[in-house]
């Protein structure tokens, strides 16, 4: 058996290194004339073919006042164009078997459609046909405008967690639109104008701000050329301004929230940092911050799981969270669902004591190497959905990164160090740079 | 454009051919029937057990305890307590997650190739030799009672509920599978050992794999996961029975700006000869997309809603036809109005046959796409054999859709929809209703 496990051991590392280059071997990526990046994925498993336009654009890069109009104008591209009447793209999706949609993010607004791969180039002349063509009238706007609200209504109005994730948003960014909800302000919602959503439009839907990721069952080079029948043909903004957003200034003072509703039925205990972000060409800090979240929160066996679940019974539940994918300044998360008898300063308590604990116990380097094996074992299983690939690599090239930088990340992850993590710990865990959030009813 | 019209052609026939995977089924040599499609492209495999019988064969007095029992297979077995377990199945890799459902338990596992014999190991401990501690029990419990309290304030969980209890008021269906604080408070080690005994067993259990394996290995890896269940021996199934909804709007108070509304009533079992024809018809009415009736009468012409759609829940015991949809409290009214006038119209005048021509074209040309994937097709497999397909469905498939003309569709909206026996579960504050 021992024999047999080493050689399993052995294999198992040539596969792992043989798949991270399969990875980058399935991505080829272009640049048209006219400034519009493209990136094909091949995947040929299936007669599939995922096609999405990513903008460089989203929530955070709205002007004051009209919060929301990014996402407005997200669902104002469904409607009439020069060339299509209002719902005939998704029409013709449907009718060809696909699915469509679209979503808006303070960094990106995307668009895709899932079809057939031999229904490609209809797709991708009706995405390029909308980039620029768009034909609003005054009614459209009235009628989706009530969609939008009835969107804040279902997604943020009759949720707390929601609620309170806007407060706590809004307290841990002092200067940039990162605090404002992707979503709208509900007041600035019911008042965003047809000019309102067409400025936006003007600004940032544009060839050389956009991304255009075709992932499946296709060859790279048909791709290029129906792109450059297509989006190619589309002039660039010559006006597109370099993406720089307001900066956080340096933070001086803890911040707490108390939110208090009636339809919270489990109170529960949440504290967000300030924390980096992924940045091109300099992503370990982030690497360190993605594995502490895991080593905290990841799995029965996690530093706040076995300590406030296991051993001292405290919490029902904890976790941490980061999401290192962001064009600016991102945030950390610790938080603590408390036992029935444990009130939420206690839970509060419980957690900085545990992080304390962690701090002082460093890293534990059997915990590090088990994450490393999912790490290298996740890139395996991504490979089974090329929609999750096409929206991962999207995500990165709208957010400040490159393929270069894609491609570095899973090497970088098995690189840190466990003094990193917890270098990485001790910058990010600044109180004064914080909002703590007690949600009861 | 005339390269790009070529290559349609071209990868058009090709997608043709290689359109839907190759579903092999093979006996394993204790004889377990499992099915396979090999798939070597990425070195892991997706595996899918089905348990048949699900939580609706547990007594009611302990409504949950079978939740509660899948809840605690990873919380410690053999000679390891839940920390250990995770540990071991961290280093290797592997992904397993248990549901329960009324009427299947369902084991999904995704594990490397490289290490599948070990983790193989760790799955059946899980299943067949639980420990179920004191400690894990309590701590389960916990989590379980929190869950419920939640969904006593979450308005699609409390609409849910009480639509169930109204169809279904003497049957498993009519509650939910997580129990209630009386039943989870009663629940025992015994019971949990009790509803391990009968809802894991080697005779009612449907498997199927996708990846990195071939049928002979397979053969051997199910066998080893399996032999050590026991064998069930007859225990009383749930009956067929039709819903007990009467028509009329129904207000739950709850304090949000939005209402929440579930609507419907009967729906029609999936082993009907008019199914097919009444899969298109609900995709007509409220199926996915932007394209249905519902979606562009309540949304995009009158902005009442950011989503409304309607489906068949035909499960083994009982089916009905829903509906959902969220509304501010001053649209409700205009809302339900519009519903019960789509579900008169179809009801009445049918649909057209360009509305025919397009579900048929959008459900067909939709089905082979949704074979993409390891880990969706080892679903697909699962769920056909729970339905008791065949494994050549997925060739003929189409064709029935096809096959069904508009006098079919005509017929069975009459069949279906019944306007006069709306019921509407509404959660809110509703304006203008009592």
């Amino acid at each position: 058996m021992i024999l047999r496990l080493l050689l399993s051991v052995c294999v198992g590392l040539t596969f792992v290194t043989a798949s991270h280059a399969a990875i980058e071997d399935q991505v080829s990526e272009f640049m048209l004339d006219n400034g519009m990046q493209v990136v094909v994925i091949e995947d040929h498993r299936a007669p599939v073919v995922v096609h999405m336009v990513w903008y460089r654009a989203g929530a955070a890069d709205e002007t004051p006042g009209v919060s929301g109009v990014a996402h407005f104008l997200e669902h104002l591209l469904f409607k009439k164009t020069k060339n299509l009447d209002a719902g005939e793209l998704s029409r013709t999706v449907a009718e060809n078997g696909g699915t469509d949609n679209a979503f808006t993010s303070y960094d990106y607004t995307a668009y895709y459609q899932r079809v057939a791969a031999d229904r490609l180039p209809i797709m991708m002349q009706m995405e390029a046909d909308r980039m620029v063509n768009l034909d609003l009238s005054e009614d459209d706007i009235l009628v989706e405008r009530d969609v939008i609200i009835e969107e804040r209504n279902q997604r943020t109005d009759t949720n707390p967690s929601a609620l309170y994730r806007e407060q706590a948003n809004a307290a841990l960014f002092q200067n940039h639109r990162y605090g404002v909800p992707v979503i709208g302000w509900r007041h600035e919602m019911s008042n965003l104008t047809l000019s309102d959503a067409l400025a936006y439009y003007k600004q940032y839907y544009a060839p050389n701000n956009a991304v255009l990721i075709v992932a499946g069952d296709v060859v790279p080079d048909e791709v290029l050329s129906l792109a450059k029948e297509t989006y190619g043909q589309i002039p660039p903004n010559p006006n597109l301004l370099e993406r720089k957003r307001p900066s956080e200034p340096p933070h001086f003072a803890p911040r707490r929230i108390e939110y208090v509703d009636e339809r919270v039925s489990q109170p529960y205990v949440v504290r967000s940092y300030l924390a980096p972000e992924r940045n091109s060409g300099d992503q370990r800090p982030a690497a360190a911050l993605a594995l502490l979240a895991d080593i905290l929160g990841d799995g029965q066996a996690s530093v706040l799981q076995r300590k406030l679940q296991f051993e001292t019974q405290e919490a029902l539940y904890a976790s941490a969270s980061y999401s290192g994918v962001s064009l600016d300044t991102t945030s950390f998360a610790v938080y603590m669902v408390p036992s029935a008898d444990v009130s939420l300063k206690d839970a509060e308590a419980a957690l900085d004591r545990t992080i304390a604990e962690f701090m002082e116990e460093g890293v534990d380097e059997a915990q590090l190497d088990r994450l490393k094996t999912q790490y290298r074992a996740a890139g395996i299983y991504a490979q089974d959905s090329v929609n999750g690939l096409a929206n991962a690599y999207g995500r990165a090239l709208t957010s400040g990164l490159t393929l270069q930088d894609i491609h570095e990340w899973p090497d970088i992850i098995q690189s840190i160090t466990a003094e990193e993590i917890l270098a990485a710990a001790r910058d990010v865990f600044d109180l004064n740079s914080s909002v703590t959030g007690w949600i009861r009813k | 454009m005339i390269r790009a019209f070529v290559t349609i052609l071209v990868t058009f026939i090709a997608s043709l051919v290689q359109a839907m995977p190759d579903i092999k089924t093979l006996t394993t040599p204790a004889g377990t029937p499992a099915w396979l499609v090999e798939d070597h492209n990425i070195p892991f495999v997706a595996l899918e057990l089905r348990f048949i019988g699900g939580t609706a064969i547990e007594p009611m007095e302990k409504r949950g305890v079978t939740q509660f029992m899948m809840g605690l297979l990873e919380e410690g077995s053999g000679d390891m307590d839940a920390q250990a377990f995770s540990i071991a199945k961290d280093n290797l890799a592997a992904s397993f997650s248990y549901g329960s459902y009324a009427d299947v338990l369902t084991v999904s596992a995704k594990f490397l190739t490289e290490n599948q014999d070990q983790a193989i190991e760790l799955l059946r401990q899980s299943l067949v030799d639980p420990r179920f501690d004191a400690d894990a029990i309590e701590r389960v419990r916990a989590q379980i009672e929190s869950g419920i309290k939640s969904q006593a304030k979450d308005p699609s969980d409390i609409a849910s509920a009480a639509f169930n209890a109204e169809a279904y008021p003497n049957h498993p269906y009519g509650s939910d599978d997580l129990g209630t604080l009386e039943t989870i408070a009663s629940v025992t080690a015994a019971d949990i050992r009790q509803a391990h005994a009968t809802g894991l067993t080697r005779n009612r259990v449907l498997v199927a794999a996708v990846g990195n394996i071939t049928a002979v290995e397979l053969g051997v890896l199910v066998d080893r996961l399996l032999q050590d269940l026991p064998v069930a021996g007859d225990i009383e199934m749930p009956t067929y029975v039709a819903d007990a909804l009467s028509a009329g709007v129904k207000v739950i108070d709850f304090p949000t700006p939005q209402s929440t509304i579930l609507f419907g009533h009967a729906g029609i079992p999936r082993k009907d000869d008019d199914f097919f024809a009444a899969y298109l018809l609900n995709h007509i009415l409220g199926g996915s997309g932007f394209e249905s009736r519902l979606m562009s009468e309540v949304r995009e012409k009158r902005g009442l809603t950011y989503g409304i759609g309607s489906f068949l829940a035909s499960r083994r015991y009982g089916d009905l036809l829903l509906g959902q949809v969220a509304t501010a409290n001053n649209t409700v009214v205009d809302t339900i109005d519009v519903i019960t006038e789509e579900w008169r119209k179809i009801a009445d005048q049918g649909v057209t046959q360009a509305e025919l021509d397009a579900a048929k074209k959008y459900l067909t040309g939709s089905y082979p796409l949704r074979f993409d994937g390891n880990g969706p097709i080892a679903n697909i497999l699962a769920g056909m054999q729970f339905q008791g397909l065949s494994p050549d469905y997925i060739q003929t498939r189409n064709d029935r859709v096809n096959a069904i003309t508009r006098e079919d569709i005509q017929r069975v909206a009459r069949r279906l929809f019944q306007p006069e026996k709306l019921r509407f579960i509404v959660v809110g504050q509703p304006e203008g209703l009592e």
